[in-house]
């Protein structure tokens, strides 16, 4: 389709913005103004929305089509939250009124929903306190490394070195390192899961913690997490949870009962919050008592009137990591769905999002190789190595499923498995669209066997195929530059 | 309610293909690690939900007229914006890892980083950040990474938000990090040039900074250069549509936050950083990058590029942590953008600087209410010192209606009666009369 850019035409307008009423006084000295216009496209409104509606229907979302993409957690987004976020009450308040002073009283409503969501999380998690203000999991996994260092360099502990195992998402190894420790992976066993003797050798005082995501890549949890956390923490490191999982066991088992000391989660993920094509999110992090007050600034305490108020003196705390209280707008809309869905809905949301799991891969496991066949959580990875002998690669199936209407699950992915196929299909998918979607992934294995190249030459259905990524590497086309 | 679409039949039916019972589907975590029934309220039912954060949303005072910025404006956004962001299509996708079913969130980043680019007067954008402060802590990574050195130079009058921000993300590093006060509202150019060395990575400022004053860094830009350190400068997005760009002043990486480009206030986010750059420094960006590319038969497409930078390829070597970054909000930016079109960005510009300039007018007419900097060039937001304790006067002036701008003893010493007040083009001559009454009763 045509760039915005190409279809301007010099002198047409959109809207108009706002009454001049006052003269323009203002005489900047020439030197300070930019010599011509930015050369944005000149178009109307029909044209702006012809243009947004048409890119927008060359995409697949939730809303379209099944997106079982593995560890992104792509379930439904329910609409309500989208119209309460859009209430002026919190559309429209400027994040500095409650720091001038008695402006506390401006935003109560606002900030008595980010106390009631750490309350929240805190209960849903097991632990003592949580912060709202990372803007992603990433940025959680951040926050709470930075929280880890911070603990470590007020006892004075010489620490060096995080450990992630091998199946980790690649943001695990980079916040560790962004914060400045050097990172160690540590391998799985045969049976996909951390290997404990392997940990208990890579285990020594320059430790300062493991980050793990339970259940993990492979989708499945460890039985013997509670043992790592415990080793972990006789060198005096800290167990860091990712909970990019967490809706594999939301309801039925906390990270803080499991013995870890720091948990981030992602609310886009297991609180339903839109994912936007790659954000915003939220990553709100919880640490248990011993780290509590390293936690970013502001805090929202209660008072004893039953106000809410915002905490900024605290000696210890790590700082500032976002510019405000967080992405509100995504916290106030799963602060909404947890409300809505209460203790027992988010059991449901665990038992159902593994429920789904496990019934395709066990409609799957005949036609695909299942490297670790035992119950899975909340995903499954499957693995396209039969299918390779015939030149068929997971690339290849993921291109197939998307011509029979699909969303591909995620590819490569843990790299620890060869030709992953990694399928997350979430509680809020029904039967008729899993067995859909697992008759289709069935044709595509046996298209493998007999017809191999009705897969390979996959997809045809698309605007578009197969795009040529050397050539965008080598050519650099990342801007149109008037 | 929980969404979910299976009936207990279905249930029956699936557990029966799969040949075990509910329970054991989680026989691998051990009795002793579950947790009993969790202790949350009751559910709510839509209409309750609805409800109640009508209530909750009602306790925030959005009534008030605001004079308040600090980098964080009430600017109009046209409707069009969310009727076109909030499709399905675009907001409940992801990540576009699969090209083929996610060309429109693909060239909409495309369109979105030639937007940045065409702004700023750079020549390559990324696809977003968190943030206006994450953006300039990673500007300031590049440069530590690209000139491999480990001094970083800051003017005080960026703003003191991204400045604790940056002092928190570099406490465990490496780096020796030098705030300048400023001269008079303006970046102190003999203290830099005084620190500036061969160990210095970048100079960091804004423009216009964080008083609203607006400056020309090009002899910042030329000093840097010859030391072989960057100049970082942090914008205004809506600023470019009349003043000097950082290109143009020869900056080597600009940042900025994207909330005035039609994204609502909402209590501090989610927001969006921009980062742009010069072509020789992309591979030492953070982030995604979308580029255009072909397909076998040579139809034109977009793909996430340069990914070898990546956390999900390079792991702990990656340029950034970043994955998720603030995709919807690159989009309303560029929406946006596109609807005002490049006459309609240069008029709001031209309204926010012209009404604040009446509103200077108006205001330093006052007795005793003084401009604090010599500096004459303001954009849409200036310093005035009042003859009483501003946060005193600000807390008068919001029983009359007005969250009239922000006092900067919060985070400068000496500068107790100072208030920051800023006007965008939303505030109409009228508020501004009814502003300067006002204060002049308080008074």
């Amino acid at each position: 389709m045509e760039l915005i850019f190409e279809k301007s035409v010099p002198g047409r307008r959109g809207l108009t913005i706002a009454q001049a009423e006052v003269p323009t006084s203002i005489n900047l000295k020439a030197g300070l103004l930019r010599d011509k216009p930015a050369e944005l496209p000149e178009l109307s409104e029909l044209d702006v929305v012809r243009h947004f509606t048409a890119l927008s229907r060359l995409n697949f979302g939730v809303d379209t089509h099944f997106y079982p993409l593995g560890s992104c957690t792509m379930k439904y987004n329910p609409k309500v939250t989208e119209r309460i976020a859009g209430y002026p009450g919190f559309a429209h308040l400027h994040p500095l009124l409650p720091q001038l002073r008695m402006g506390g009283s401006l935003t109560q409503g606002a900030l008595q929903v980010l106390h009631e969501m750490d309350l929240l999380l805190r209960e849903i998690c097991g632990m003592a306190a949580f912060t709202l203000q990372p803007m992603a999991g990433a940025h959680g996994e951040l926050t709470g490394i930075m929280m880890m260092a911070a603990y470590h360099r007020d006892r004075g502990n010489q620490k060096t070195t995080v450990l992630v195992p091998d199946s980790a998402h690649g943001t695990n190894p980079a916040s560790a390192a962004i914060a400045g420790y050097a990172v160690k992976a540590v391998p799985s066993d045969a049976d996909g899961l951390m290997d404990l003797k392997k940990l208990a050798k890579a285990l020594n005082d320059k430790v300062a913690g493991v980050m793990l995501t339970c259940p993990n890549t492979l989708g499945l949890f460890n039985p013997h997490v509670r043992e790592i956390c415990d080793m972990i923490h006789r060198v005096d490191g800290l167990a860091y949870y990712d909970g990019a999982n967490l809706n594999a066991i939301v309801g039925k088992a906390r990270p803080g009962d499991l013995g870890f000391d720091i948990v981030h989660v992602n609310l886009h993920k297991t609180f339903a919050t839109p994912h936007g094509g790659g954000g915003p999110g939220a990553g709100p992090v919880g640490v248990v008592d011993k780290l509590v007050e390293y936690l970013p600034v502001s805090v929202v305490v209660k008072r004893e009137d039953g106000t809410y108020a915002l905490e900024y003196h605290r000696p210890k705390s790590i700082g500032y990591v976002a510019p405000f209280y967080g992405n509100f707008g995504v916290i106030l809309r799963a602060y909404i769905y947890i409300r809505m869905l209460g203790a027992t809905g988010l059991e449901r949301v665990a038992e159902n999002a593994v429920l789904n799991a496990n019934y395709m891969q066990t409609r799957l496991r005949d036609h695909y190789e299942v490297p670790h066949p035992q119950v899975c959580k909340h995903e499954c990875v499957i693995s396209a190595s039969r299918q390779a002998k015939r030149g068929v690669h997971a690339l290849d199936i993921a291109k197939a499923i998307i011509d029979a209407g699909f969303h591909p699950p995620t590819m490569y992915f843990p790299t620890i498995v060869k030709e992953a196929l990694m399928i997350e299909p979430t509680e809020t998918e029904s039967k008729e669209t899993l067995d859909a979607f697992t008759d289709a992934m069935i044709d595509i294995a046996r298209r493998a066997e007999t017809d191999p190249d009705s897969v390979t030459s996959c997809p045809k259905t698309t605007p578009i195929g197969r795009l040529d990524e050397t050539k965008a590497a080598r050519d650099m086309d990342i801007a149109c530059l008037p | 309610m929980p969404y979910i679409a299976n009936t207990d039949a279905q249930r029956r039916a699936m557990l029966e293909a799969i040949g075990l019972s509910a329970e054991d589907l989680f026989a691998d975590v051990p009795p002793a690690l579950r947790c009993g029934p969790l202790n949350l309220p009751e559910p709510l039912s839509e209409q309750q939900v609805r409800g109640r954060l009508a209530e909750l949303a009602a306790k925030n005072h959005v009534e008030l007229t605001l004079f308040l910025g600090g980098g964080f404006y009430d600017h109009f956004i046209p409707a069009a914006v969310y009727a076109l962001t909030s499709r399905g299509e675009f907001y409940t996708a992801y990540t576009p890892y699969q090209p083929e079913v996610s060309q429109g969130t693909l060239q909409a980043i495309y369109e979105y980083q030639s937007m940045i680019c065409r702004l700023t007067e750079m020549e390559a954008a990324n696809a977003s950040l968190y943030d206006g402060g994450t953006a300039l802590y990673e500007a300031m990574m590049m440069a530590l990474r690209r000139t491999r050195r480990h001094k970083i130079l800051i003017d005080d009058s960026v703003n003191p938000i991204y400045r604790v921000m940056i002092q928190s993300y570099t406490r465990n590093l490496n780096i020796q990090l030098v705030e300048t006060a400023n001269a008079d509202g303006l970046a102190n150019r003999r203290a830099l040039f005084d620190e500036l060395d061969d160990d210095t990575a970048a100079i960091l400022v804004q423009n216009p900074n964080f008083f609203g004053c607006i400056d020309d860094y090009t002899d910042l830009a030329e000093a840097a250069h010859d030391k072989g350190a960057l100049l970082i400068c942090s914008v205004y997005p809506i600023s470019l549509g009349i003043l000097k760009t950082p290109g143009a002043m020869g900056a080597d990486i600009v940042t900025g936050e994207g909330q005035s480009l039609g994204l609502p206030m909402s209590f501090g986010g989610p927001y969006l950083g921009f980062l742009a750059t010069r072509k020789e420094h992309v591979r030492q960006m953070p982030g995604r990058i979308v580029g255009r590319t072909v397909d076998a038969e040579g139809r034109p497409g977009f793909v996430l590029t340069l990914q070898a930078r990546e956390q999900h390829i390079r792991r702990d070597r990656a340029t950034s942590n970043i994955c998720s970054n603030e995709a919807l909000c690159a989009l309303t930016a560029l929406v946006y953008l596109s609807l005002l079109g490049k006459e309609g960005l240069r008029e709001v510009a031209q309204l926010c600087a012209d009404k604040a300039s009446y509103a200077y007018q108006k205001l330093t007419d006052i007795p005793g209410v003084r401009p604090r900097f010599h500096a004459k060039w303001v954009f849409n937001e200036m310093v005035l010192d009042l003859p009483r304790d501003a946060g005193d006067v600000i807390g008068r002036l919001i029983e009359k209606g007005f969250a009239a701008g922000f006092p900067l003893s919060r985070y400068y010493k000496g500068m107790d009666q100072s208030i920051l007040i800023a006007v965008t083009e939303k505030r109409t001559k009228q508020e501004i009369d009814m502003l300067a009454a006002a204060l002049e009763d308080v008074l």
